[in-house]
Parts: structure tokens; C-alpha cells; sequence
């Protein structure tokens, strides 16, 4: 019997949260040491998944630090958790957002820290626990629970309109998961087992996964968010405290992603071929849609959240390119886009605490009060652009070159996002930190060490993902590859099915 | 060849060393420190380019690979961080390091009065130094583009630079979307190379353009020749950067930048980069034939408009900033005409008379106190000798005068014109009647800012020459405009150019433009010498003899006047066409589809699953119970069902 690790690591952040429950409640004194251990077990979560990361073979095939412990062995659930090139940088990405957002949750949340560190705690184990499931009912399970924290983070610290965000938030997704328990369902009446490593093996009948397929990107479409599923994303971002955001739109909307990955394109690939033209225009809709609401937006957060939905479509485009190029750089796009959008959203409350209102129009001038501030926030805003030598200019590339595969006009028009992302961000950029110094920013002190703690990781990873990506897509790279490669296999063995019928007839 | 790739990879990356000292440091070490560092550096890159062309010209050997790092590798796609090394990227660096440390020299002075630290200004410069070095020196086409948007990025940055002004703003923000549009279609085309090709490393792109030739892409509903849609691509992208017809907005706008940066990117490199794009990608255009047309008609039309733009504007610096437009669209013509050796020819003597012109015109504007209208200028000559000879020895370059540096190289673009024939034939015209403009707009200016009585007493009486670290740059530039085109004449287009190049620009099998060039009849190639005098003969008699004359002529023709003056009212139509359509878009999309129709059914399907808005206010409480309760439903309908199959 080998030692747990990726158990321990998914349970850690949640024995963690169980300590804080023994914790005396609301002193002065219990806030800053829920603090202290909310990092500790934070950080040690990280360092784990670090070392994880720099355990694991690419070259090998296959699921790598399995864990399994029968749970309902006569329907054939069972407690299984492994990761895969896909999976395992996501959960060094929940590992490293986590630790980041209670750092920067410090000043912003004065209110019940012990139960805010204790939601932050138990969605990290929620996250870590859907990234590595290998098991379908305990995938749902933790998709589920991700929920509690994560409304309970909107509806209790959020802003004004919190409960009302909450409750969107919330329904939402919830009703996007029924259809998920609906395939499911079929999955698992026809295979007999939810285990995942054998769904991906089981070929389902092309009218069956049609079905499967639709449920799955409801349920998924919600997280992600997919256009039109998205009417709770723009409350739930804006209202939510920005540690919380952070977690939210740089990890969890990720999750729908992984799941169309995981279930609707590994597991049904005959749907994901056929339906992938319409999912590519969604995506394409989303990019354009979202990136021109932007502009109009006079709540900086909303702004952003906007630009994340924009980022999303172009996520759903290079899934649904079917090619290892376009999938590799959606899945680069995903990680890149986590860090820079958590970036985003930190380092803009950070300014608008400052300042109490996260009206674009009333700033204008930071860059000369603070210039640490605006380096930052410049760095961050150029990533979000997809700049070369930042991360998302490499997910963008690959995404599309994907694309182009696909034809002509899906790469012009998810590429518009380079263009109309430009657009908002830099009159964004412009009106908060440029032109002459406005009275609400002249008082304004420049970034504290706390919070140069928060951002300059951010922006290292920032960089270090522009500069050399080959750290993440190695890890990916090979098992993409394979999945693509069935792709072609199939489109190879349709081509010659309708050539072998056309002869025929 | 080790040391040739260390001095070649030194050239490069100084600059970025510089950039992140003086950028990160530069509010630690201060301003002298920070301009102390930065300059060395640049002195250092400008040393080892220099070294590093010499070497490899010696040695004779073709392009030379200088490996740094991998950088993009999945998917089946590969992108490397690799310097190159042949004529035409050491050229490039030589030309992009020596500049650059001149004007890194000159700011010095020009920033001396700032009140914020300029630390942060010389980081910028040494950062788009390397940017430029990075595009210039790449070995393929991604990295082409990370220094395409680095360049972009700082010239954003600097354009800029005077954050507290609202102008200066719009036209930062103005020049980095109208690049990204062009950009956009560049991506496009480096993706379809791609996609053709499945490199986009230049040697496997070359080897392999001919036994593709004949490949077709399906767009627009019918075939066309791969190679004509990704020439024109590309083209779109060098028409951003380099600010050709239709695409050219944000350059007379970028004159908002201190006059250094309008020198530096929106003179010698940057706006240049369009071009070397072109001489890049020559042999693949070669066998574009439509797609070089197209340059043609374009690089030509630009010439001509921006000429005609820059013959009426008031302001010093807008004038000097069409004038390069128009300039850019000679070496644009040069490109389509198939002589991409004249078109870097062009570029590296315009680099030296342009930024030599935007200096003077800097020193001018210092002196004056931010005075950049000509029309409250005059006499001063006196007050500013340094800087008059220096507009002098620019306005004979750029006027094409022999045998001053624009004479050879506006003369070798305009006759390739006439020896591609065909729509070179239209670029001839344009090319000839835009060295008459060209003399006139040049003589124009000087005369204006230089001679007659001051027309604003005031203003010039407190004129006083720069510093000397601003002249230097002046006289060494002065020097090379008047010496530059006969040095390199020989090397670029003359005899010896086969062997300059060595290859890396490539003509096609059929292209003989460049070797009959010599072939033309004395008459033809005399005609664009005869325009440029005729040019600078109109200019005396309206701004010396005569200086009543231009204000009637104005009165005279005033709609066409008012044309010209207005730039042919590209930005109200843009603004009208595009940037006012999509503002209501995007207020409209917002307001009535996403608020409206999406989150409107949404807010309604939620109140009908939750069975009345009653229930949402019960549900309001945000209490644990109620969401795990919930959540437990769906929990319990997953095993009801379990236990039903089962």
C-alpha cells in the first residue's frame, strides 16, 4: 500500500477547516490566527502539488498517483482519485490561487475571517477533489459542494446586491448539475460503472451520446459560462468579495472546461464531433458578445468579468477545434487566464478599497501615486490583451492555430478578441491609472508588502508562461496528443466509411 | 562562429538589461544612474552590431542560427527563441543600435526639464530597442511578432508617456488599436503559413515556398492561390505597423510622444518594420504576384496622399510625421516592384535624414518652449545654427537633391517602378510628382521655421540653442544624410549588392528589375532629380519671394484646401463608420440584450423553479441549511435512481 499523497493533498485544506471550527469565534485574536493557519495549510497544499508536478511523467500513460477505496462496489462507485496531464496543473493552479486569495482577502475581509477562511478552505478541497476525481459520482459530489463555499462567499461577504448574486449564482449552476446527473445516469446504465478511466474506454451509441452530450454542456455551459448560460456570471464576479472572485473565475469557471474536456469530449467523442461546429459558434458569439459589452461597462469588476467571459469563448473554440493544437492552447488559455484574471481581480480591489467605489469613472491618475500599482496593473493588462511574452498570447496562438485548421473565418473571428480586447482594457487602463491625478486618488498609498506578496507571484507566473510554456504543455502536451489522435483516427475511419458508400451506391 | 553569435546576442539584449535596470531600479538608482546605464548598454549594443556585421561580412557565410531557448512546443507546433543572422537582420541591428543610442544621447538633453523622474522614459527607450532588435533579428515568425507587439507595446507606452494629458492618451491608446486590427490579420496569416507549410521557421518556410507554388486555399467561395491570401496577410499587418493607406491614422496622432520617441519609432525603426517585413518575406512574395500588386497600389496611393497631407500642416511635427507616410510608401512601392534592396536601401538613409529632421525639429520645439505651430515661427536661423544647418543637410536628403542620401535611394525606387512597368507605371507618376511634393512640403518647412521675421517676437527672442548632447546627435546624423546614400550605394543596389546580401533577400527567376536598372535611358532617370528642383524652386518663389502667395492659393481652393488639411477626413469617417457604431453597440448590447433578454428570462426561469418570487426571499437567507439541503436533493435523486436500476 503506497502512501496517499493525492488524498492527503485533497483533504488537507478541508482538516484544515475543521481545525478552525474548534477555534473560538469572533476575537481579534482568533481572526488573525485563522489567518496564519488558513495560509499554513494553504501553502503546505501548494508545496505538495509542486512536488507533485515535479513527480509526474509526461511520457507515462494513463492516470499517475492513484488512490482507490471501494465505496459503492454494487453499482460500481468507488472513491478514485488520480491525476493526468490535464488534470495536474490544475490543481496546482486551485493550490496556488488559494493561498493567494486568503493573502489577499486580509485587508478586504474584516468580518467572520474565521468562517471566510473556513469557506475558502473547504472550496480549495472542493476543487482539488473535482480535478482529481476519477470516479464520475464523486466528480458530481465535489462539483456539487463547490457550490456551499462558493455561494456562501457571494451572499455573505459580497457587495450590496450579494444575496441576489448569491442566489443566481447558485440556482444556476445547480440547475445546469441536474442535467449532468441525467447523463450520468446513462453513462452509467449503460457501462454499469462510473469509474472514469473506464467510460473513457466505453463506446456509447452515437444517438445515446447526443443526449449525454447535450446534458453535459448544460451543466458545464453554466460554469464555464457557455453564451447564453451566462446571466449569473456578471453579479456573482462583481458582488463577490475579490478573493472570492479570484477563486471563482480563475478556478472554478476552469472546472466547466476541464468537464467538456473530460466527459463531453473524452468520453463522447462521436457528439464532440458532430456538435463541434455548433459549440465553436457559441464560443465565437461569447468572444464578440462579451469583449463589446465590456467596453460599455462602468463597474471596473464587472468589466472584468466580462473580459473573462470573453476569454472563456475562446476557451470553448479551441476545444472544440478537435485538434492537439487547439486543444493544447484552449488548455493553456484556461491556466494562463486563471492567474491573470485572479491578478486582475485582486489588483483592481485593491485600488477600489482604497478608494470605496469600483466606479471606472472617478479614478484617473494611480500611475503617479502608484507607480508599483500601475506596473502591475500594466503587466496584467497587456497579459489580459494577450501580449507576446505573456501567458495568454501562447494559449492564443495555439488556440489559433487550431483554429485555422478548422477553416479561415473561426480563426478571424475568435481572433477578434485581440482586437476588442484591446478596446476595453485599454480605456480601462487609461481611466484608472492615467490621465491627471483625480482627488480621490491623491491620498492614495502605493501597494503594501502584503500585497506586492499577492501580485508579483501573479506576474513572475505571468511571464514565465510567456517566455517558456514548455514548464505547463509538456505536462499536457502528450496526453492531448493522444486524444486528438483519436480524433483524427475517427474522422479518418468516417471519411473512408462515406468514401466506402459512396463507392457503393 | 561563437563569437559572432556572442556579439550578435549582446547587440540584442543589452538593451533589454537596460531596460530592466532603469525600469524596476531606475526610482532606486535615480535619473543619472538610470540614463548612465541605459546608454552604456546601448553604446555596448551599437559596438557589437557594428563588430558583428563586419565579422560576418568577412567571413562570407549565409544566414547563421543562434539558438537561445525553446519556447512554444505543443500540438504539433514549434517556435524557438533563435536570433538570425545574415545582411539583412545584422544590417537592421546595426541601423536600429545606432540610432537608438543617438537618440537615448539626445534625450538626455530634450528630457532635462521634466519633473517626474525619467528614469522611467529611458526604460521605455531601451525597451523598445530590444523589441525592435527582437523583430529584426528573429528567426521566425512568432518571434517576428513578440517583437511586432513588443514595439507596439512600447511605442504605446511612450506616445504616452505625458499620462496626465488627455490627448496624449487617445493617441496612445488610438495607435496600439488600429495596430492590433492590422495585427489581427497578420496572426491570420502567420497561422495560414503555418497551416501550409507546418513551420514558421524562415530557412523551412523558404525551402519549401517553391514546391508549393501552385497550392490553392479555399476563401470567398472560390480558390484562390495560397500564397497571394497570406501575402496580402502579411501585408495588412506591414500596413499597421507602417502606417499605409487606411491604416495610417494613428501615425500623425503618435506626435503626441515626446519628439525623441517620434524620432526614434515613428521615423527610423519602427514604422519601418512593415517593410523589412516585406524584404523578409521576399521569397515567398516572389511568387505572389497579385499580393505584390497589391503592395504596389497601396504603397504607391500612400505616397502620394501623405505628400499632399504634409504640403498643408501647420504643425512641425505632423508635417515631418506625413512626410514619413509618405516616404514609407516609396519603400512600400519599392517591395511591390520586386527591388526589396532599394526599399532597404531607402529605409536606412530615410532612418538617418528622418530622425536627423525629428531631432532638429525636437530642438526647435525645445527652444521655443513646446512651440510646435510653424506658422508662429520664422527667423530663426540665427538663434539655432546647429539645428539650421542640420534641417539644411535633412531637407536636401529628404528632398532628393543630388547627391544627397534620399537622391540615391528615392531615385533607385522611383526607376524600378518605371523598369517593372505595368502598374509600376502608376507608381512611376506618383513617385515622380511626389519628389516635386516632397522638395516643396521640405523647403516649405524650412523656410517657414528658419527664415523671414519672426512672427511671434516674443517666442523667439528667449530661442537658444540645445546643449550639446543634443546637437552631437544632430551633426553625426547631419553627416550621414549627406553621406550615406554614395557609402552604401555601392552594397545596397549597385554592383556589389549580390554579394551584400548574400541571399538573404531573394528575387524571383523572373525578376530583373534590379539588374536592369541600369539599363534605363539618362532622360527617365533624370526626371524625379528635375521634379525635386522644381519642388525646391516652387518653394522659394511661395515662401521666400512671394510669401502672400500660398494664403491665396488656399482662399482660391478652399474645399480642396480644406481636404488636404483635414487629411482627407479619414478620422471623421472612421469615427463615423466605426468608432460611434460600436460604442452603441456595445451600450445596446448591454442595455437590451444581456440585461434585458438574458438575465431577464433567466431572473424569470428562476423565479418559476423556485415556485414565486416568495420563495426566492425565503431562500434569501443565506443560511448553510437551506444550500445543503439542496444539494442534498440532487444527492438523494442520484441514489433513488441507483436503487431503481439496480
Amino acid at each position: 500500500m503506497h502512501f496517499p499523497l493525492l488524498t492527503v493533498l485533497i483533504f488537507l485544506p478541508l482538516l484544515g477547516a475543521l481545525l478552525l471550527l474548534l477555534l473560538p469565534g469572533k476575537s481579534e485574536a482568533a481572526a488573525s490566527s485563522a489567518r496564519v493557519v488558513g495560509l499554513a495549510v494553504s501553502g503546505v497544499s501548494f508545496l505538495l502539488a509542486v512536488g507533485m508536478w515535479f513527480g509526474f511523467q509526461p511520457s507515462l500513460a494513463g492516470f499517475q498517483f492513484q488512490d482507490r477505496a471501494d465505496w459503492v462496489p454494487g453499482f460500481g462507485i468507488s472513491y478514485h482519485v488520480g491525476l493526468d496531464g490535464i488534470s495536474l496543473l490544475f490543481v496546482v493552479l486551485t493550490t496556488l490561487v488559494t493561498p493567494l486569495a486568503l493573502l489577499a482577502a486580509t485587508r478586504a475581509i474584516t468580518t467572520r475571517v474565521r468562517d471566510y477562511v473556513i469557506a475558502v478552505l473547504a472550496l480549495e478541497t472542493t476543487l482539488l477533489g473535482l480535478f482529481s476525481s476519477l470516479d464520475f459520482v464523486l466528480f458530481y459530489v465535489f462539483y456539487e459542494a463547490t457550490l456551499i463555499p462558493g455561494s456562501l462567499m457571494v451572499g455573505i461577504w459580497g457587495g450590496p446586491k450579494r444575496v441576489h448574486a448569491s442566489i443566481k449564482f447558485f440556482l444556476f449552476t445547480f440547475g445546469g448539475s441536474l442535467f449532468m446527473l441525467l447523463a450520468l445516469l446513462a453513462m452509467w446504465h449503460v457501462a454499469g460503472t462510473t469509474d472514469i478511466p473506464t467510460l473513457l474506454h466505453t463506446r456509447f451509441a452515437p444517438a445515446l451520446q447526443s443526449w449525454m452530450f447535450l446534458g453535459l454542456v448544460l451543466a458545464f455551459g453554466v460554469k464555464l459560462p457557455i453564451f447564453p448560460l451566462h446571466a449569473w456570471l456578471p453579479d456573482a464576479y462583481t458582488e463577490a468579495p475579490s478573493s472570492a472572485t479570484a477563486m471563482l473565475s480563475g478556478v472554478l469557471s476552469k472546472a466547466g472546461a476541464y468537464g467538456l474536456l473530460r466527459f463531453a469530449i473524452g468520453i463522447l467523442p462521436d457528439a464532440a464531433h458532430r456538435y463541434a461546429p455548433v459549440m465553436i459558434a457559441l464560443g465565437i458569439v461569447a468572444v464578440i458578445y462579451a469583449a463589446i459589452i465590456a467596453l460599455s461597462q462602468t463597474d471596473m469588476k464587472r468589466l472584468v468579468a466580462y473580459s473573462s467571459f470573453s476569454h472563456m469563448g475562446l476557451v470553448l473554440v479551441g476545444l472544440f477545434t478537435l485538434n492537439a493544437t487547439g486543444i493544447d492552447g484552449a488548455l493553456f488559455v484556461m491556466l494562463s487566464h486563471g492567474i491573470i484574471i485572479a491578478a486582475l481581480f485582486s489588483a483592481l480591489s485593491m485600488l477600489s478599497d482604497r478608494a470605496g467605489t469600483r466606479e471606472i469613472a472617478g479614478f484617473g491618475g494611480a500611475a503617479s501615486r502608484m507607480p508599483a500599482f500601475a506596473s502591475l496593473l500594466m503587466l496584467f493588462t497587456m497579459a489580459n490583451i494577450g501580449l507576446p511574452g505573456t501567458g495568454s498570447f501562447v494559449g492564443e496562438l495555439l488556440v489559433m492555430i487550431g483554429a485555422i485548421k478548422v477553416g479561415f473565418w473561426v480563426a478571424l473571428l475568435s481572433g477578434m478578441a485581440m482586437i476588442l480586447g484591446a478596446v476595453y482594457m485599454l480605456v480601462l487602463y487609461r481611466h484608472v491609472a492615467f490621465e491627471a491625478a483625480s482627488g480621490l486618488v491623491a491620498a492614495m498609498r502605493d501597494l503594501d508588502v502584503r500585497e506586492r506578496l499577492v501580485l508579483v507571484p501573479l506576474a513572475v507566473i505571468t511571464l514565465w508562461m510567456g517566455v517558456y510554456p514548455s514548464s505547463f504543455t509538456r505536462v499536457f502536451d502528450p496526453v492531448i496528443g493522444q486524444l486528438a489522435h483519436s480524433f483524427d483516427l475517427s474522422a479518418q475511419s468516417a471519411a473512408a466509411v462515406s468514401a466506402g458508400s459512396r463507392t457503393l451506391s | 562562429m561563437l563569437s559572432l553569435g556572442l556579439l550578435f546576442g549582446t547587440a540584442v539584449f543589452a538593451p533589454l538589461l537596460g531596460a530592466i535596470i532603469a525600469g524596476l531600479f531606475g526610482r532606486v538608482i535615480g535619473d543619472a544612474a538610470s540614463r548612465i546605464v541605459t546608454i552604456a548598454l546601448m553604446v555596448l549594443a551599437s559596438v557589437c552590431a557594428v563588430a558583428a556585421l563586419a565579422t560576418g561580412l568577412d567571413s562570407g557565410s549565409q544566414a547563421i542560427a543562434v539558438p537561445v531557448s525553446t519556447w512554444v512546443q505543443a500540438g504539433g507546433f514549434h517556435a524557438s527563441w533563435q536570433l538570425r543572422f545574415d545582411t539583412l537582420s545584422a544590417s537592421m541591428v546595426t541601423m536600429v543600435t545606432v540610432i537608438s543610442t543617438l537618440i537615448h544621447l539626445y534625450s538626455v538633453g530634450y528630457m532635462a526639464h521634466e519633473k517626474t523622474p525619467v528614469s522611467r522614459f529611458f526604460a521605455y527607450l531601451s525597451l523598445f530597442s530590444f523589441a525592435m532588435l527582437m523583430l529584426v533579428s528573429s528567426d521566425n515568425l512568432i518571434q517576428l511578432f513578440f517583437g511586432w507587439e513588443g514595439v507596439g507595446l512600447a511605442s504605446y507606452l511612450l506616445i504616452g508617456y505625458w499620462f496626465d494629458r488627455p490627448s496624449a492618451n487617445a493617441a496612445a491608446v488610438k495607435a496600439f488599436v488600429v495596430n492590433r486590427v492590422a495585427d489581427l490579420f497578420f496572426m491570420v496569416g502567420i497561422a495560414l503559413v503555418f497551416l501550409q507549410f507546418g513551420t514558421v521557421a524562415y530557412d523551412n518556410i523558404f525551402a519549401l515556398v517553391p514546391a508549393h507554388a501552385s497550392s490553392v486555399y479555399h476563401l470567398f467561395g472560390s480558390d484562390l492561390r495560397a500564397y497571394e491570401v497570406i501575402g496580402v496577410l502579411l501585408f495588412i499587418g506591414a500596413a499597421g505597423k507602417s502606417a499605409q493607406l487606411f491604416l495610417h491614422t494613428w501615425l500623425p496622432d503618435a506626435m503626441e510622444g515626446p519628439t525623441p520617441v517620434s524620432a526614434l519609432i515613428h521615423a527610423a525603426t519602427m514604422v519601418t518594420a512593415g517593410v523589412f517585413l516585406m524584404a523578409r518575406m521576399s521569397p515567398l512574395l516572389e511568387y505572389a504576384p497579385v499580393a505584390k500588386d497589391v503592395v504596389l497600389f497601396i504603397g504607391a496611393t500612400t505616397c502620394f496622399f501623405a505628400a499632399t497631407v504634409g504640403l498643408v500642416q501647420p504643425d512641425i511635427k505632423r508635417t515631418i510625421a506625413y512626410s514619413t507616410c509618405s516616404q514609407l510608401g516609396y519603400m512600400f512601392m519599392a517591395a511591390g516592384c520586386g527591388v526589396y534592396q532599394a526599399a532597404m536601401f531607402h529605409l536606412t538613409t530615410h532612418a538617418c535624414f528622418k530622425a536627423l529632421l525629428f531631432l532638429s525639429a525636437g530642438s526647435v520645439i525645445h527652444a521655443l518652449h513646446g512651440e510646435q505651430d510653424m506658422f508662429r515661427m520664422g527667423g530663426l536661423w540665427r538663434k539655432l545654427p546647429v539645428t539650421y544647418a542640420a534641417v539644411w543637410a535633412g531637407a536636401l536628403a529628404l528632398g532628393g537633391i543630388p547627391p544627397f542620401a534620399g537622391w540615391w535611394s528615392k531615385d533607385a525606387i522611383i526607376d524600378g517602378a518605371f523598369v517593372a512597368g505595368g502598374l509600376g507605371l502608376y507608381g512611376w507618376v506618383l513617385g515622380v510628382a511626389v519628389a516635386f511634393l516632397t522638395a516643396l512640403y521640405s523647403w516649405r518647412m524650412l523656410f517657414l521655421v528658419f527664415h523671414g521675421r519672426p512672427r511671434v517676437p516674443e517666442l523667439a527672442d528667449h530661442a537658444h540653442e540645445s546643449p550639446f548632447v543634443m546637437t552631437l546627435p544632430l551633426v553625426i546624423l547631419g553627416i550621414a544624410a549627406v553621406v550615406a546614400g554614395w557609402l552604401l550605394y555601392p552594397y545596397y543596389v549597385g554592383e556589389r549588392q549580390a554579394a551584400y546580401w548574400n541571399g538573404a533577400i531573394f528575387n524571383g527567376a523572373e525578376n530583373h528589375v534590379l539588374a536592369n536598372l541600369d539599363q534605363l535611358p539618362a532622360l527617365i532617370t533624370l526626371v524625379p532629380t528635375i521634379a525635386a528642383f522644381l519642388g525646391l524652386g516652387a518653394a522659394v518663389v511661395f515662401y521666400v519671394l512671394k510669401p502672400e502667395l500660398p494664403g491665396r492659393l488656399a482662399a482660391s481652393m478652399r474645399p480642396l484646401y480644406l481636404f488636404l488639411l483635414n487629411k482627407w477626413y479619414f478620422d471623421e469617417l472612421y469615427d463615423l463608420i466605426f468608432v460611434r457604431p460600436y460604442r452603441a453597440l456595445a451600450r445596446v448590447l448591454w442595455h437590451g440584450a444581456d440585461e434585458g433578454i438574458v438575465d431577464g428570462s433567466a431572473t424569470g426561469l428562476a423565479r418559476l423553479t423556485a415556485g414565486g418570487s416568495a420563495q426566492i426571499v425565503r431562500i434569501q437567507t443565506g443560511s448553510i441549511a437551506v444550500y445543503a439541503f439542496t444539494m442534498l436533493i440532487g444527492l438523494l435523486a442520484l441514489c433513488s435512481v441507483f436503487l431503481f436500476f439496480g
